[in-house]
């Protein structure tokens, strides 16, 4: 049962810090999802807090396989360092990955690419993942959204219910009382599950502490080429296009999101262990999205409109 | 033990400051982002003219509440000091307000009561207190906010207090304490005793708001005094390699109490008795487990134990039956009728549930339980009986808020339409 492949023994009365009571919530949401739907899936990205679910899924499932698989909703625009560390990860779980790719919606002329320099991917996911999520017939997809990360999210529920355009309705929710989740669904519909509803960025980087998770390595300091752009700084790569005034640099930093390259920003940062990053998050001014997402800064309601129309 | 993250909810009547005050401590807690505070001054002063910074406006979150200056629904915030993390289930004060109301209180360990000093105990501010004490909040804070419009006076704060007071007796019930209650005099708009202790009113020597809610005791502190209940969510049996074969685990989530490896434990409604071979984590085996904490026990005998079942200890069962009375806040605007039948979700048990009667209709504004028609409408709380298609184990709610609840859901919308207090057995 332990990670190390012994039982081991705990004889101390356990103290239940915080990060232990909001991992006993997720574990009892992820119990419930996987009783009371037929066909759940999990979103993982390869980042932090999707990283967090998987263990949530071990913590809930394990010795047994997990009673769902995973997908990934593949932009083909993301950092090669997380594709390569989602396909290990998967590996070591030996689990199942769904590869969901919006290239493929592109070439099937479900979606239409933007172009130009500040073309993006980003909108063109909520349709590759509705597609995925009706060919597989899911019913349940978790997700790691927090409601500290943006102020529409901060209305969500943990089981978010989705009509079947898959569209959020924030107006229309179903009250979420105690514990007690509302998994009733109609053929068609789905439920996106927020287990880490609760949890903020300092949460999940103390637990990623606490339980020794690795995570991609673009989290931590290191050298990039990158160009300036609105006030952030986005990462170069070969066929980037630049707007008049700008210019390709080299600088040190690390990422507080993982998404696409194309609209998620770096942060100026020297913090090159987890530790260096724990302290950086616990005295930060700025929230993740502030700092790192493009796609937040279009409207004061980006997030809401994303979500209404599908989006994780 | 203490539990370091405690959750609480706010509620207010319109423009009693609720917003101020939530804003508030998120800034003096220095929980306010600088992006975020970008977007609070340029919508203030959208708002107010250039220079005024509204804080309220930091807890509205969806597009519709910030066209129409309203809060539509619980809104849930985050904030941590040295001593705690916290939870705020913000609830609006106006629209649907019972409904977001006991959304709000169910999982909460503190109410906070915002009473407006100009205006005193309003009838409003007796029916947030109300029902925090029906979702058995065991702590309630009364916030009399805006005492600088009062001039900060001892005498207007003493007289709300002795007001509240009389009102808050008629909250404990039958084998019911009423909450511990502590007033706290303050001004959220001028910072006076939420965060700093206020120069303006030293006659008041209690605690500053968020002080006390660093050190009030939560709901978890004390599991032995509470008989151990563990609802199964899920068996977790793998199929594959040859040393898991035989494993069989009952997973869910100890609701309260706590359980040790070896003690003897009854499984309901079957009434099955066995023993705790072991309780397994996958961060390895534990000598003994409390609320509320996820596990996997397995058993020393082969039971039929399946999801919805419940392991408890033998001495202190809950009650087993088809038949119980409940106080249900009605939650949608077809009326719940006589009759009629609904899904019930209790602990990890789905059932059907038939409403035999509706006995009576609490009025929130007197208190009184009144005469009951044969209806329950919308944002009503009445005692309802119900006969269920399957026997659940349940506590009272006064007793257990986690085996005491249940939901009720329409079997056509599939939409959540009323929450369900079980009522104690006469």
């Amino acid at each position: 049962m332990s990670r190390s492949g012994a039982p081991s023994s705990v004889t101390a009365r356990p103290q239940l810090s915080h990060l232990r009571a909001l991992e006993s919530e997720g574990i009892h949401v992820m119990r419930e999802v996987a009783a009371e739907f037929e066909r759940p899936v999990l979103l993982f990205s390869g980042g932090k807090d999707s990283i967090v679910l998987l263990r949530l899924a071990e913590k809930a499932f394990r010795p047994a396989p997990f009673p769902f698989p995973l997908m990934h909703v593949d932009t083909g625009h993301n950092f090669p360092e997380v594709i390569e560390f989602r396909d290990r990860r998967v590996a070591e779980l030996g689990e199942r990955l769904i590869v969901a790719s919006v290239q493929d919606s592109i070439d099937k002329g479900r979606v239409v690419e933007e172009t130009g320099p500040r073309a993006s991917r980003n909108r063109l996911q909520t349709v590759t993942l509705l597609d995925a999520i009706a060919e597989h017939g899911f019913d349940a997809a978790f997700g790691g959204a927090r409601r500290d990360e943006e102020r529409a999210r901060a209305k969500e529920r943990i089981f978010s219910f989705r009509d079947d355009f898959g569209q959020w309705d924030p107006k229309n929710q179903r009250p979420e009382l105690w514990n007690l989740y509302n998994g009733r669904i109609h053929r068609g519909e789905h439920v996106r599950v927020f287990p880490m509803s609760n949890w903020t960025e300092l949460d999940v980087w103390e637990y990623v502490d606490q339980e020794e998770l690795e995570v991609p390595s673009i989290y931590y300091a290191h050298q990039r080429e990158v160009f300036r752009r609105d006030d952030m700084v986005y990462a170069w790569r070969p066929g980037t296009e630049l707007l008049p005034g700008e210019e390709v640099f080299t600088e040190t930093v690390r990422y507080r999101t993982v998404g696409d390259m194309t609209c998620t920003g770096g942060v100026l940062s020297s913090a090159s262990t987890l530790e260096d990053v724990v302290r950086e998050i616990s005295v930060t001014r700025i929230t993740e999205r502030g700092e790192t997402r493009a796609d937040d800064r279009v409207s004061e309601a980006a997030m809401e409109d994303r979500k209404k129309a599908g989006y994780f | 033990m203490t539990l370091d993250l405690l959750r609480f909810t706010t509620a207010g009547s319109v423009d009693d400051g609720k917003s101020t005050l939530i804003g508030r401590l998120l800034y003096d807690s220095k929980q306010v982002f600088e992006d975020q505070l970008e977007h609070v001054a340029l919508a203030s002063e959208r708002r107010g003219g250039e220079g005024t910074l509204d804080l309220a406006l930091l807890t509205d979150g969806l597009r519709a509440e910030r066209e129409q200056g309203i809060t539509i629904d619980v809104a849930y915030r985050y904030f941590a000091t040295t001593r705690r993390r916290f939870i705020i289930a913000d609830c609006p004060g106006h629209r649907q307000y019972t409904r977001n109301m006991v959304t709000g209180a169910s999982t909460a360990d503190v109410a906070v009561v915002l009473i407006d000093a100009r205006r005193g105990v309003l009838e409003q501010s007796k029916r947030h207190a109300f029902i925090s004490s029906l979702l058995r909040i065991p702590h309630m804070v009364v916030a009399v906010n805006k005492m600088d419009l009062v001039d900060y006076s001892q005498a207007r704060f003493q007289e709300i207090v002795d007001d509240f007071a009389g009102f808050a007796e008629k909250l404990a019930g039958p084998g019911a304490p009423g909450p511990d209650i502590t007033y706290i005099p303050m001004s959220a708009l001028e910072g006076d005793n939420v965060v700093e202790r206020s120069t303006r009113m030293p006659w008041y020597e209690g605690p500053m708001l968020l002080e006390h809610l660093e050190q009030v005791e939560v709901a978890y502190d004390h599991p032995d005094e509470k008989p151990a209940r563990f609802p199964v969510q899920w068996v977790i049996r793998p199929a594959g390699p040859a040393e898991t074969e035989d494993y069989r685990g009952y997973a869910g989530q100890l609701a309260s109490g706590a359980l040790r490896r070896g003690q003897e434990v009854l499984v309901l409604p079957g009434g099955g008795r066995t023993r705790i071979a072991a309780i397994d984590t996958f961060d390895g085996e534990l000598e003994e487990a409390m609320a509320p904490m996820s596990l996997t026990l397995r058993l020393e005998d082969e039971l039929d134990v399946s999801r919805g079942e419940l392991i408890c200890h033998p001495d202190r069962p809950p009650a087993v039956g088809r038949e119980l009375a409940a106080d249900v806040c009605w939650m949608t605007d077809e009326p719940l009728r006589v009759g009629s039948r609904y899904l019930v979700k209790h602990t990890s048990r789905n059932a059907t549930a038939i409403v035999e009667a509706i006995e009576d209709v609490l009025d929130v504004h007197t208190l009184e339980r009144g005469e009951a028609g044969t209806e329950l409408a919308l944002n009503d709380i009445g005692r309802v009986r119900l006969r269920t298609s399957s026997p659940l184990a349940f506590d009272p709610y006064t007793a257990n808020r986690r085996t005491g609840s249940f939901i009720l859901i329409d079997e056509s919308s599939n939409r959540t339409v009323g929450a369900g207090m079980i009522a104690p057995e006469r």
